[in-house]
Formats: C-alpha cells, sequence, structure tokens
C-alpha cells in the first residue's frame, strides 16, 4: 500500500487540483454571482493552498520531530494557513481595491477559508508524516535483516574457521605431541580446546554479553595457539573496572585477534606479544588491540584498512547506523586495530 | 646414514616427527629449524638426503624456501593444509602427511622412500626442479637470493622482468635479481591486469610505463618511470593497451 508517492507532484494531484479549481469556479461564478474573473482567482486560491500541502510536504521530508510530531504537524499547518490566506488576502486588496463587495466577501470569508485550509494541509501533513513513519520502518526493518544475514553468516564463516585445518588439526597435533611428551599438559589442552568449542556453539548472536566473559573466551584460544607456538606467542589482556561492566555483541573481536595472530606470527621470526586493552569513556566501550606485522610484507598497506577487517566494519555499522566505529592504525611495524561499542545503556557512567 | 632436516614452525609438531624418528637407528636427525630461512640454511650446510617441511611459515612458506634451494633432497611435506597436497605432489614430494598423523602413516611414507633406489630419488628430484618451475601459487610476491640473503619482493615492486637463458631477470628499484624459473612461470604468477607480457623475453609491470613511443616498423618502445626502454613486439602491443586500458 502506498500512502503517498515518492513524487508530490503526479497525474492524479494535478488532475484532483484541476476538478476542485473548477467545481469552485463554477460556485463562485455561479452560485455566488460573481465576475468570471473573480471566480478565476478563486480557483487560484485552491491551487495556492494546495502549493502549501506542497510546502508542508517538504518540510516533514526533511524535518519530522521525535515528540509531538502531530501536534508539530498542526502548528506548522495552522502558520502556512494563516500566511497563505492573509497574503491571498493582501494581493486582492492590491490588484482590486475598487472591488469592494469582493474584499469585504472575502474579508468574511477569511476565518472560514484558514479553517478549511487547515484541515486540508494537516490532512496532507498527517499523511505525509504516517508515509515517512512507514518508509524509515521499512528501511529499519531491511536494516535489521541485513544485519541478521550477516550475523548467520558470520557464524557460519566462524564455525568453518574453526573446522579449518590450521586451528583445529594443528591444535590436535599439539595435542598429539604432548601426550608422550607432557601428558599432563595434553590433557589440559584437551579441556581447553573442549571449552573453547562449547563456548563458540553456546553464542548466541542476538544476545550481548559481558567484555570479561568474552576476554575469557579469547584467552582460551591465545592459550591453545600459545602451546602451538611456544614461546614465540605472549598476550597482555587487561581491561578497566568501567569496561569489564561493559557487553559487547558476541564474536565480535574473535575475528581481530585472529588477524593479529596470523600476521603477528606469520610476518615474523622474532617472538611476538599480542595486546588487548579494553577502557570505557563516555558511555562507548574501547578495545584495542595491538600486534607486530611487517609492511613490507603486506600488500598496499596504505589502501584502506585491509586485514579482513572490513566484515567487522560493515557490522559495526549494521548494528550502530556508525562508519567511525573501526580504526586502523599501522607504524613501527605494529598494527593497531581500535573497536568502538557504544553500549546499550549505561549503569557505570554518570556523565 | 641417512641425513635429515625437520623444519616447522611449531615446536611441538616437530617434536612428534623426532619422536617417530627415533625408532629410525639409519636416520640420523641432524638439524630442527623453526622457519624457512633457517631451513635453507640447514640445507645448504648439511646437504641432507631428507626433508620433514611444513608449508605454513612465518615470512616465506615451505614452497617458497624449496624454490630457493640448490641442491633439492627428497621431501615429506607435514602439514595440516589439505589444499596444499595436490601441489606437493605437482613437487613430487614423496609423500605427504596430514596433520595430525599416526605412526603407521609415517611409517608408510618412509617405508616408501627407503624403498625406492637413490636412482629414482634423483629422478624424483629432477622432478621436483621441473615442476617447482613451472607450476606456481598465485602469489603476490616473488622470493629470490642474493648473496646467501633471502629476499621478498611484493610484485607492484617489480619493474619488469627480462628472460636471461635459464633464468628470469626480475628488475626492482633494488637492482635485478635472477631466478631459476621461465617466463611462462611468471607469466601464470603474476596477475595480467598489473603485468602484461610485451615481448617474447619481457614482463613488466603495467603502472612502470610513462610512455609508449614507435619503434622501427611495427614495433614499439615503453619508456618507463626509471628510464628504461623495453621493448614492445606486434603481438605484446595490443596486451600493453589492454593492460593499460587504451
Amino acid at each position: 500500500m502506498r500512502l503517498l508517492p515518492d513524487k508530490p507532484i503526479n497525474w492524479s494531484f494535478i488532475a484532483g487540483l484541476l476538478l476542485v479549481m473548477s467545481i469552485d469556479y463554477l460556485v463562485v461564478w455561479k452560485w455566488f454571482q460573481m465576475p468570471a474573473y473573480m471566480a478565476t482567482w478563486e480557483s487560484l486560491f485552491v491551487a495556492w493552498l494546495s502549493c502549501a500541502t506542497l510546502a508542508i510536504r517538504y518540510n516533514l521530508k526533511y524535518y519530522r520531530p521525535q515528540k509531538q510530531k502531530f501536534l508539530y504537524v498542526k502548528f506548522v499547518a495552522g502558520v502556512l494557513t494563516v500566511l497563505f490566506c492573509c497574503a491571498y488576502a493582501m494581493l486582492m486588496n492590491k490588484l482590486y481595491p475598487e472591488a469592494s463587495s469582493y474584499l469585504t466577501w472575502l474579508n468574511y470569508s477569511l476565518p472560514v477559508r484558514m479553517v478549511i485550509g487547515w484541515l486540508v494541509i494537516t490532512n496532507a501533513g498527517n499523511r505525509s508524516l504516517l508515509w515517512y513513519d512507514l518508509q524509515a520502518q521499512r528501511e529499519l526493518e531491511a536494516r535489521r535483516k541485513v544485519l541478521e544475514d550477516l550475523s548467520r553468516d558470520a557464524e557460519l564463516f566462524k564455525l568453518r574457521q574453526q573446522l579449518q585445518p590450521h586451528f583445529l588439526f594443528n591444535s590436535l597435533n599439539s595435542i598429539n605431541a604432548l601426550i608422550a611428551l607432557r601428558p599432563q599438559e595434553a590433557r589440559q589442552m584437551v579441556l581447553k580446546l573442549s571449552d573453547f568449542f562449547r563456548g563458540s556453539l553456546k553464542r548466541e548472536d542476538e544476545k550481548w554479553i559481558p567484555l570479561p566473559d568474552e576476554l575469557q573466551y579469547l584467552e582460551l584460544y591465545l592459550d591453545i595457539e600459545k602451546v602451538r607456538f611456544g614461546h614465540r606467542l605472549s598476550t597482555l589482556v587487561s581491561c578497566d573496572d568501567a569496561a569489564c561492566s561493559s557487553l559487547v555483541p558476541p564474536m565480535l573481536l574473535q575475528p581481530v585477534v585472529e588477524n593479529a595472530i596470523k600476521y603477528g606470527l606469520y610476518d615474523t621470526l622474532d617472538p611476538i606479544t599480542i595486546t588487548i586493552r579494553g577502557w570505557r569513556e563516555q558511555g562507548i566501550l574501547y578495545i584495542e588491540v595491538n600486534n607486530p606485522y611487517d609492511a613490507s610484507l603486506q600488500q598496499q598497506p596504505n589502501k584502506g584498512i585491509g586485514f579482513g577487517l572490513s566484515s567487522i566494519r560493515r557490522r559495526l555499522y549494521l548494528l550502530f547506523a556508525r562508519q567511525d566505529l573501526l580504526e586502523t592504525a599501522a607504524a613501527n611495524n605494529i598494527f593497531t586495530t581500535l573497536i568502538k561499542v557504544p553500549q546499550p545503556y549505561d549503569k557505570s557512567d554518570h556523565h | 646414514m641417512i641425513k635429515a632436516i625437520i623444519i616447522d614452525d611449531e615446536p611441538l609438531a616437530r617434536a612428534v616427527v623426532k619422536e617417530y624418528l627415533a625408532s629410525y637407528t639409519q636416520i640420523t636427525l641432524l638439524q630442527e629449524c623453526g622457519d624457512g630461512f633457517e631451513g635453507l640454511k640447514a640445507i645448504q650446510q648439511h646437504q641432507p638426503d631428507l626433508l620433514f617441511l611444513d608449508v605454513q611459515m612465518p615470512k616465506i612458506n615451505g614452497f617458497e624456501m624449496l624454490e630457493l634451494v640448490e641442491h633439492l633432497p627428497s621431501v615429506i611435506f607435514t602439514t595440516a593444509f589439505e589444499e596444499h597436497a595436490i601441489r606437493a605432489f605437482e613437487v613430487n614430494a614423496v609423500d605427504y602427511l596430514l596433520k595430525p598423523f599416526s605412526k603407521e602413516r609415517f611409517d608408510k611414507a618412509l617405508q616408501k622412500w627407503i624403498g625406492t633406489s637413490e636412482s629414482v630419488r634423483n629422478l624424483a628430484t629432477a622432478q621436483v626442479i621441473a615442476v617447482a618451475g613451472t607450476s606456481p601459487l598465485q602469489s603476490n610476491r616473488i622470493v629470490v637470493k642474493l648473496n646467501g640473503k633471502i629476499k621478498i619482493i611484493p610484485v607492484q615492486d617489480v619493474y619488469y622482468l627480462e628472460a636471461a637463458d635459464d633464468y628470469v631477470k626480475v628488475v626492482t628499484e633494488e637492482g635485478a635479481f635472477l631466478k631459476n624459473k621461465t617466463m611462462s612461470f611468471f607469466e601464470q604468477l603474476l596477475d595480467m591486469a598489473q603485468f602484461a607480457r610485451v615481448h617474447r623475453s619481457y614482463i613488466l609491470n603495467v603502472n612502470q610505463v610513462t610512455r609508449i613511443e614507435p619503434y622501427e616498423k611495427e614495433n614499439h618502445l615503453a619508456i618507463l618511470k626509471s628510464g628504461a626502454k623495453i621493448p614492445v613486439s606486434k603481438t605484446g602491443y595490443p596486451k600493453l593497451k589492454a593492460a593499460l586500458g587504451l
């Protein structure tokens, strides 16, 4: 159903207007026995008023108040009616100062004209309002659908990722080695691997997760990688008290950390440290991930954000409709990823 | 005595091979290496008979390392990546062990290798060299060796490639590097939106071209930013124009 066409001026609008103008013309000419030129002016008045309906439509297109929007429409319609009617009356006074009977009639009918005009303009305004609301709702719906699709894709991607040989099979290979060398560690590794996989299965898409839970989950992953890569990998994970009471969408950090490990470990020969730091400022949770990388090994280091982070940016955009929530920086062969997560409600901030 | 070397960036992965190797008294494990650079050095130093090689390693991967080895030993790949298997058999590896692998599977691979005669092994090695020279893994970098040092050149840094007998000269800002490959190898390796085979003996980076001049009857010369003049043949000219989007 379409309440209002995209373009305010179309053929049905013009046809309707012409019909009303003709009726008005006939009524003024035959019923009120006015001269024909006066009837023409009267029908032009109708067209003039319809310009006011266009004005309110354009106004609502670019500005719709959040609260009291119907009251706003009534108010704007009132102002428009008074302006348009007075303008018409003044024009007639200027053009035909000698047609006193018409001017008197015009003067008397002004309040009636205003009431009718107001009703017509308010009606047009309300219709536009409903249409734009519907439009906004549709957009929201579409955005939510894309978000759902995306998180489903992320879920699938995540599953595939975990089933990829580089993590699961290499971990199992490490366990295979540990069974002979240090059975106790092999057992720990099995338990960590199970916890990690259970954690990833439990994660539901919609539910936000407290940051400490997410960090704990990431540490499981990092611990497993540490067993695999031995002394080469060390990590520093920290978050301040306010950040620790914050929430994050599930699986938001996982790909960032995976990237950090991948580029950190495969770009360099030396031992590396990956730092993950969380803090909170003015209702926004900041999470920063640092990893070493080799600029000379990465193709087009200056082009875009790269490192497969575009999907995270997209996800943040769909969650918050903001493009500025993911920042990356590269300096001195350290790659920094900064994620900002606006908190849904504030318990800890008192700003 | 059989000399062996393990090259793998994960200590525990090396430990498995080492453990499995312990029962083979005729095989001496000379060294364990954590990356391709160390591996290359060890191969040159010890001239091993057998290599246990991981694929995914820091800086340069197993295949890239093999490209730089002069006298190839027999290679048994040990990796978790199934998708590398085809390439491994193309380079005629003795076997391809998918991590995690059992002692039985490991024994089978070694038995197969021990069972083959020296001449067959040498033949296999020759094939490794031949096949490795024709089958590139789509890549965005070229690994070269210069005075014993390994250099990784991102493809966008390459000015042009020039055929030079059995080698290909890779010309960059820092100079020219020889690589024991064919022109068709690079034609496959490089993204032909960025590179064009403008001549039987030349592939050039189209981003480096500043202008094209007519030369002799039907030929042209491409002038690069570096000032180098590259001949463009009659058949090469349309390819260059296409790559430049003309």
